[in-house]
């Protein structure tokens, strides 16, 4: 380990390290708390009726996901990378919009769309002269195939915006030797330039499953039984918090352990090039071009513009916005104020602890980074349940101090937003972290030891390099972060304080009773929220001379 | 982000803070509610009006007894406010709650909807009834038990089985028949269901407006809401009709309860008190009634004409309590048979 810091400094660097993995561990290790409580005997039950459908429903819907995404999102990135086309510049930052509409939402509309009474249905059966959805086959929206897709138009976006990241900053040296070697553009995309993105697409494409993994209200509605859904009903209808306790633990394990392999996979592999100059982009003319600019436009399409003339059209024809609910405002503000605060506190916590990680090489840190990423993978409602002795914890903890001044201080975090703001922290820490990790893994360890060489201090080594290099990486987590703050429906909807509503809580309250067009203005709201950071994004990552790295989420 | 912005948000959240700290002041009372906050604030707003008292509320559809436990002595929740009977049942068994003392309540609420000790009280009712083609089906009343019978083979639609409303229907088939008989009757019915359980009532509704299926399992207020009230599913009510189905064994149709708990640790006990009396009051009941297409459990109060027009229903005399005994056995079938593949 190259020594850095002088001692106290270690010291303290340690001491944050142990902070934050204590933070993200606590809702792990309530949760192992509340599973070690026993109900062991409900096991054989589970095996034999839940868990066997269960898993198979679960692993189709993440195989048909993985797919699906992989294939618009990181199609989609290269082509807009590699090549020209009409529409190419606009498409660019279309493409990753779908991100702001939550799961569940874009679930219920297609519902509405693709359903015996929505338009096309209803102009299938004005064609042939149908009389009644027994008179003919209609694929069911309510089923895993129905599940499948509408996960992967909001979804595939995180493939995206991981693979164009690396398209758009490898190294172009390597293209322009094969193109002189006479390769054909095909034949350098596949293997050159898909090879060398292949671990940002399995970084962007973990982060979109493990969204699959955790989502309740899209598969419930769907009526697919998930783990996750078999972890709410264990706990609800099989009275057993210990059993659904069991089951999150069995699957955090396995996303452990495919994640460490992953991981181990691709350590001998590091690249890291000096080279970041972009290749030129390839004109695709006339038929081509128009196929594949409607290729890009067709995920855009279903993600988000069908959706969002939907909610539109149905602002409009409800009136919301002549009824306008004024505590939407307040809503609005709750929640973006709430997403900011836990965005900034994520990215210091994630940067810092990988700064550290990186400046002392040491691998009780890593473990630390790993341990904090867990929470990703945790369903929120339940993270939500683990996170609350701990908070009531620090709170009796206040309570006996304050007590000294003779007052009691009541429920101090948790009778506020602060819970909440813990709960994103703890549930989202993974997207920092893995940003950070990825951007720090295409700069060379090497300029920090010739800056070290020449007597560079640890902090403007930091402050003169790893700032400015970082820069892009920062950007993107501060995005998807602040974006999935904005949507978190589940810990949000257990944790928040007395008369706080989120706009996703607000939404949540119309989908619940089944009538979740009431809540469209409201969704909208979040969409347009959340459009606007990706679009910044996206800019600037375009304008950067400096490269984004892969975003790793563990 | 300029630091403009976040010091403009970090003030924001100061007052989130101070908006929920204010809960502990005089002349309020805290609700933490299984039901949605828009559709019980018209309720909490006439109570304000009637009484001075200040409404703090916060929904979500589950976990709430967890919350309330770990919170502890410091949790600042006066009433738990659900929409099923296992629910309240569940906060008696988490011990979050204390006995609700009051002959003004036991005097209007019939001591079947209510705890035998106190723990816990119905505010209003509901019933888990048959929503019905009515160009196909002529039929004017089933019975529970007739659901499961060949003839209605690739008919029937209904939501999942592990969903609380189904969930209390069928314990309640197991506290009539036991659960050797439930689980025949459960895999009869799920021969004829005419596809995977998914949606919610509504789309039960509209699937069987589509001509998916014939007749399909939904609650009461569900349908007057989409009559009386949402024009863009006025089509499905018309398509379908209600009918009120019974147990063969009593004659009875399930219902399920909307209830009320008082927690252990109500920091405002009294005005507690206030609310829960209120809201079997004469005022409260009509809102139960007209605004949420309930059965008020007061009597003398009119039903709602709509749901007055399904028949006149008579309640399974089974004691509700008995319902939240067999939720467990009633979920695990609905495992067993696979209802839900």
């Amino acid at each position: 380990m190259p020594h850095f810091f002088a001692r106290p400094m270690r010291l303290l660097a340690m001491a944050f390290a142990v902070a934050v993995a204590a933070f993200a561990i606590a809702p792990v290790a309530s949760l192992i708390r509340i599973a070690l409580q026993g109900d062991a005997e409900i096991w054989p039950h589970l095996m034999a009726y839940v868990l066997p459908a269960a898993l198979a429903d679960t692993l189709m819907l993440l195989a048909g996901v993985a797919i699906l995404t992989v294939i618009a999102g990181a199609g989609s990135a290269f082509a807009v990378t590699a090549y020209r086309f009409p529409g190419r510049d606009t498409l660019v930052w279309l493409l990753p919009l779908p991100l702001a509409f939550p799961t569940y939402i874009v679930a219920y509309i297609y519902v509405d769309i693709l359903d015996s009474f929505g338009p096309v249905q209803g102009a299938a059966r004005w064609i042939f002269g149908w009389r009644s959805a027994a008179d003919y086959w209609f694929p069911n929206v309510r089923s895993i195939g129905g599940a499948i897709l509408v996960f992967s138009f909001v979804l595939y976006p995180y493939v995206y915006l991981a693979a164009r990241a690396m398209f758009q900053t490898q190294g172009a040296a390597f293209t322009e030797a094969a193109r002189i070697l006479g390769a054909s553009h095909l034949r350098r995309a596949r293997d050159i330039t898909l090879p060398l993105a292949r671990p940002a697409i399995a970084a962007g494409l973990a982060l979109a499953l493990l969204e699959t993994l955790n989502d309740i209200g899209a598969s419930e509605y769907l009526g697919i039984r998930t783990l996750t859904l078999s972890i709410f009903t264990t706990w609800l209808n099989r009275e057993s918090l210990p059993g659904a306790a069991q089951i999150t633990c069995v699957m955090l394990t396995l996303i452990a352990g495919l994640v460490a392999l992953e991981r181990y996979g691709r350590g001998a592999r590091q690249f890291s090039s000096s080279d970041h100059k972009s290749a030129e982009r390839v004109a695709l003319h006339g038929a081509y071009g128009w196929l594949t600019a409607a290729l890009c436009f067709l995920p855009v399409l279903l993600g988000f513009v069908l959706p969002l003339v939907f909610l539109a059209r149905e602002v409009v024809a409800r009136g919301l916005l002549i009824g306008f609910d004024p505590d939407l405002i307040r809503h609005a503000l709750n929640t973006v104020a709430l997403a900011a605060i836990a965005t900034a506190a994520a990215l210091v916590l994630g940067f810092g602890l990988v700064t550290l990680w990186r400046v002392t090489q040491s691998r009780f840190i890593g473990a630390g980074a790993f341990v904090g990423s867990l929470g990703y993978a945790m369903p929120g409602t339940v993270l939500a349940l683990g996170l609350l002795s701990p908070l009531v914890a620090m709170d009796e903890a206040i309570n006996a101090i304050t007590q000294f001044a003779g007052r009691n201080s009541g429920l101090l975090i948790v009778g506020s937003g602060a819970a909440l703001v813990f709960a994103y922290v703890a549930r989202f820490l993974a997207i920092p972290i893995g940003f950070a990790q990825a951007g720090f893994s295409r700069i060379s360890i090497e300029f920090d030891d010739m800056a070290r060489v020449v007597g560079a201090r640890p902090r403007q080594v930091t402050r003169a390099i790893h700032m400015p290099l970082m820069r892009q990486a920062l950007w993107g987590a501060a995005l998807l972060m602040f974006v999935d703050c904005l949507k978190e429906l589940p810990a949000t909807l257990l944790l928040r304080p007395l008369n706080v509503e989120t706009l996703s809580t607000y939404i949540y309250q119309f989908a619940t009773r089944g009538n979740f067009e009431e809540g469209s203005l409201a969704a909208l709201i979040i969409v347009l929220v959340g459009i606007l950071p990706v679009i910044r994004m996206v800019r600037h990552a375009d304008a950067a001379l400096y490269p984004q790295g892969e975003p790793m989420p563990v | 982000m300029t630091f403009k912005t976040l010091r403009g948000m970090a003030l924001a959240t100061c007052g989130v803070i101070a908006a929920s700290t204010a809960a502990f002041a005089q002349g309020e009372v805290n609700v933490y509610s299984y039901r949605e906050q828009k559709l019980i604030q018209p309720m909490f707003d006439a109570f304000t009006k009637d009484t001075g008292i200040k409404v703090n509320v916060v929904s979500a559809s589950s976990g709430l007894e967890q919350r309330i436990k770990t919170e502890g002595a410091n949790s600042p929740a006066d009433v738990l406010l659900t929409v099923d009977v296992a629910r309240l049942q569940e906060a008696v068994n988490a011990d979050i709650t204390q006995p609700i003392m009051s002959a003004a309540l036991d005097g209007i609420i019939p001591a079947q909807y209510r705890d035998p000790n106190g723990a816990w009280y119905g505010i209003a009712m509901r019933a888990r009834v048959i929503y019905a083609s009515k160009e196909r089906v002529k039929q004017d009343s089933i019975s529970y038990e007739e659901l499961a019978d060949p003839k209605w083979k690739g008919k029937i639609c209904i939501r999942s089985g592990q969903h609380m409303y189904n969930n209390a229907l069928f314990a309640a088939y197991v506290a009539h028949y036991g659960e050797a008989e439930a689980e025949k009757w459960l895999t009869g019915l799920k021969a004829n269901l005419a596809q995977k359980p998914s949606g919610g009532d509504r789309e039960t509704a509209r699937d069987i407006a589509a001509g998916k299926c014939d007749i399909g399992i939904g609650n009461t207020y569900y349908w007057a809401l989409m009559n009386d009230k949402e024009a863009d599913k006025k089509a499905w009510a018309d398509a379908t009709k209600v009918v009120l189905p019974t147990f063969k064994k009593t004659g009875g149709t399930h219902v399920n309860l909307s209830g009320v708990v008082l927690t252990k640790s109500a920091p405002n006990k009294a005005n507690a008190m206030k609310l829960i009396e209120w809201l079997a009051g004469e005022h409260a009941q009509h809102i139960y009634a007209d605004m949420n297409y309930e059965y008020p459990l007061r009597k003398g109060i009119k039903i709602n004409p709509t749901i007055a027009s399904y028949g006149e229903i008579n309640p399974d005399k089974l004691p509700i309590a008995k319902i939240a005994e067999h939720k467990k056995a009633a979920s695990t079938l609905v495992d067993k048979v696979g209802f839900d593949n």
